[in-house]
């Protein structure tokens, strides 16, 4: 099967054309957003199949980010059979100037012409056939959006012949050059010998690491800088040969673009529209109250009646419920639950035909309350956290993400970081997968390590289900605070810290000059539908892969050790172990693994310090290591079993209820329990992705930094919960920690000021 | 002409890039955009706290600091 790359800018329609090409075949990875990985998928349109493989959306092959380098080697080491260059044609002369360097490799390559249609729109015109006369290689205008001329593309893709010789548009302002350094590589037989040899002409990183390199450099430029005069000729070329293809209509002075851009960047309420951006797309996806109406109606004196004050009962009391109990719900709530409901009944359904088909207690007890109470906990969150995905991916692909590092990149600069890094973490509200993935499009590798780290605190969906479960554990159990308000501050808490610990790394361990912020800003577009609907397919994917494997695994596995003893009896509230005493929980495995691990929570209040039920925060907390979702399906697991006949709810604020009543745990501690799952080590997989993400030798120190920073915050939290004095303790270690980072930067201030007045 | 630097551009003036100085890396990054000697910008706007700002070049619009603009020296239209 022939293969073809597909490469160009970011933002030119690149993923738009990858999902009309390759269809359901396509394996558009794990996560939704942003092209930062490779994405493979079959276009069967054509005579024969084609393999169509998506590259990262870059502006250039010089290795600014790694996506640079990923594109680069992966053209000129996989040798694909060619490339499909995809040009925005509303932006000819920067998309073209990625272009003279791929047609310096020894690759065939065509040119789709995307846009074309935004580009008759407003009246201008680009002639593909006067372009394709220009470059060389085959132009064919297409409409990735609209999926036309796709056809005609491929067949002209699959009539290419197989090979091509590199060929420049330098060759005659330095023609001698590039021939001395061509001679460097064909000397040493490597392939594209022309790419390379311009390439070592504008002084690449990746060509100066070669044996005899900078000498070849120096025997060609004879010390002369080559890389202004390379950009230079490149857009030169570009202007005055290849942008006569398009004609320019007169335009009114300000497009439709302009006219959003100017609110949305506003001086004034550009920071406001932000916030209530974000407050809404988290208001539309997890408020029991939509508007605020039932608050309203509340605060006017006639509150709205719930569906008990309503009389209704049976099934039509169950439908309302959906969608309202004395005030709306939001879309989130009303999609949770819906499949809450539906899960529910369907438990119900299994249960009941296992117990009248006389199956074992143990059979029930393992389907009921191990499996699927587990994987039903876990999947009631689908809807909301494909919500919260579908907000970012609007965002995202409207430009309005990209806007927002704009206007947001002073103050992060603050913190030594660049307004880009803002994406990623916002994305870890989300998920912290694609967040952590989307570090590539940071340039420098101490902000990537740095904005990697902290990601896991900007507290992801599978997290949420602990928030909510033991905030609403607290408000029903001692009566006191208001879920939401524990839940929100939760979330800021965890902001907090990644900006404390952002600011200590850039101090300390990752100290260096904050990165630069040179960012193309998008116009602004409808996101189309289709693209957005195969994000949330592969993310529901995704997720529901994850539900019924790692996760049914842990919960059968923590079924199992919590139902079993050393001598392998199983606990079902009728058998007696050696002394004639009826076997309980504690008598389990699992009980006396957490019993073991136990002392090791105790300063965060979660400890040895509890009851004869303590240590299910210890096993609790460590199931999260695999997967977060873990943590309130452990409580659902363990509940069933501490409490005869208890059934779940998908919320878990029962199981918290019943976890507070048995081990006489504290609020501090309880909201100490909360920050280490949110600051600790993430599950498995974000684990496995941040590892494959960090620079080599990284990934332990930034193991160590998150058992660290959820130690030092839940034990603060509990610490200062339980006896407030203890806050001048900590403030004082903060003083000497603060100081002492001063000091030790004091001896290198003189030279950081001085090289900072060169730059200027 | 008056020649200075893009980072004491106000809101709406114009000219032509006369040179691009800077470090490496800053360096090949605004060539690789399109902000080479020679090239056409216009300052359209500053971020709501005074930095970046954003300009149109070659058609697009790009955003910089002002410690990066100062790296560019534009002759005014």
């Amino acid at each position: 099967m022939k293969t073809f790359a597909l490469a160009g800018n970011p933002n030119c329609g690149k993923t738009t054309l990858f999902n009309a090409l390759t269809g359901s075949t396509a394996h558009v990875g794990n996560w939704p957003g942003v092209t930062v990985d490779k994405k493979e998928g079959v276009y069967k349109g054509g005579k024969e199949h084609v393999a169509i493989v998506d590259l990262p959306g870059i502006y250039s092959l010089s290795p600014y980010t790694p996506e640079e380098v990923i594109s680069r080697n992966y053209i000129l080491d996989e040798k694909p059979y060619g490339i499909i260059n995809i040009v925005d044609a509303t932006n000819l002369e920067r998309n073209l100037y990625l272009t003279t360097q791929l047609l310096e490799m020894d690759v065939p390559v065509i040119i789709a012409l995307n846009m074309m249609d935004e580009v008759e729109k407003v009246g201008d015109k680009v002639d593909a056939k006067a372009l394709e006369e220009a470059l060389g290689v085959p132009v064919v205008a297409i409409s990735a959006l609209k999926s036309s001329g796709i056809k005609q593309l491929m067949e002209r893709a699959a009539a290419m012949p197989g090979t091509r010789k590199g060929a420049t548009v330098l060759d005659s302002a330095l023609k001698s050059e590039i021939a001395v350094a061509r001679a460097y590589y064909e000397a040493d037989g490597v392939s594209s010998p022309l790419f390379h040899a311009i390439k070592l002409l504008e002084s690449d990183e990746i060509e100066l690491e070669r044996k005899g390199a900078k000498a070849a450099l120096e025997k060609a430029a004879k010390g002369a800088d080559m890389e202004a005069v390379i950009a230079d000729e490149r857009y030169k070329y570009i202007s005055s040969n290849l942008a006569t293809a398009k004609v320019k209509a007169n335009r009114e002075a300000l497009t439709k673009s302009d006219k959003i851009d100017r609110v949305l960047t506003h001086r004034i309420w550009a920071i406001p529209i932000f916030v209530v951006v974000l407050f809404a797309i988290f208001h539309l996806t997890f408020s029991e109250d939509l508007f605020y109406i039932g608050a309203i109606a509340n605060a006017a004196g006639t509150p709205l009646p719930t569906v008990e004050e309503l009389g209704l009962s049976g099934g039509a009391a169950q439908t309302l419920a959906v969608f309202y109990d004395g005030a709306v719900f939001s879309p989130g709530v009303i999609l949770f639950n819906a499949l809450d409901a539906a899960t529910g009944s369907l438990l119900d359904v299994i249960v009941g035909a296992m117990e009248n088909g006389g199956a074992a207690a143990w059979a029930t007890g393992l389907v009921g309350d191990g499996i699927l109470s587990g994987i039903f906990a876990v999947l009631g969150f689908l809807p909301q956290i494909l919500l919260l995905f579908l907000f970012f991916s609007i965002l995202e692909d409207s430009g309005y993400m990209a806007r927002i590092a704009f206007v947001l990149d002073r103050i992060f600069r603050r913190f030594g970081l660049s307004g880009r890094a803002f994406m990623p973490m916002i994305m870890g509200f989300g998920c912290s997968l694609p967040a952590t993935v989307n570090t590539r499009t940071l340039a420098d590798d101490k902000e990537r390590t740095a904005t990697i780290r902290v990601i896991p605190f900007f507290s992801c969906g599978a997290k949420l289900p602990i928030l909510t479960a033991i905030a609403g554990g607290i408000v029903t159990a001692f009566g006191v605070g208001n879920a939401d308000v524990i839940t929100f501050g939760m979330y800021v808490l965890g902001v907090c810290t990644a900006i404390i610990a952002v600011l200590l790394m850039r101090n300390t361990t990752l100290k260096g000059e904050t990165p630069p912020f040179i960012m193309e800003l998008p116009a602004y577009h409808l996101p189309g539908s289709k693209n957005l609907m195969l994000h949330l397919w592969d993310k529901t994917k995704h997720f529901i892969k994850k539900a019924f494997t790692i996760i049914f695994a842990s919960t059968v596995i923590i079924w199992l050790l919590s139902s079993i003893t050393w001598d392998w009896k199983f606990i079902d509230g009728e058998k007696v172990g050696r002394f004639g005493e009826v076997l309980t929980m504690e008598d389990s495995i699992l009980a006396s693994v957490g019993k073991l691990i136990q002392p090791l929570f105790t300063p965060l209040g979660f400890g040895s310090q509890l009851g004869s039920w303590g240590w299910v925060f210890a096993v609790a907390a460590i199931t999260g290591l695999i997967a977060k979702e873990n943590v309130i399906a452990t409580f659902a697991t363990l509940a069933a079993c501490i409490v005869a006949g208890f059934e779940g709810t998908d919320e878990g604020i029962e199981e918290a209820v019943i976890m507070i009543q048995n081990t006489g745990i504290t609020i501090p501690a309880l909201i100490a329990f909360i920050a280490f799952n949110m600051t600790t080590i993430p599950c498995f997989a974000a684990c496995a992705t941040a590892k494959a993400e960090l620079p080599k030798g990284k990934f332990k120190w930034t193991v160590l930094f998150w058992v660290a920073t959820s130690y030092t915050v839940s034990s603060i939290i509990y610490t200062v919960g339980s006896w407030w004095w203890t806050l001048f303790i900590w403030l004082a270690v903060a003083a000497v920690v603060t100081t002492l980072i001063i000091l030790r930067n004091l001896g290198k201030f003189d030279i950081c000021a001085i090289f900072r007045r060169k730059r200027k | 002409m008056a020649v200075k630097l893009l980072s004491d551009f106000t809101v709406g003036e114009s000219g032509k890039i006369t040179g691009v100085s800077g470090e490496g890396r800053i360096r090949r990054r605004l060539f690789d955009m399109g902000v080479t000697p020679g090239a056409e910008l216009t300052m359209r706007k500053k971020a709501p706290l005074g930095d970046p700002i954003e300009i149109t070049i070659r058609g697009y619009e790009l955003t910089l600091r002002k410690g990066e603009a100062a790296c560019v020296e534009v002759e005014l239209k």
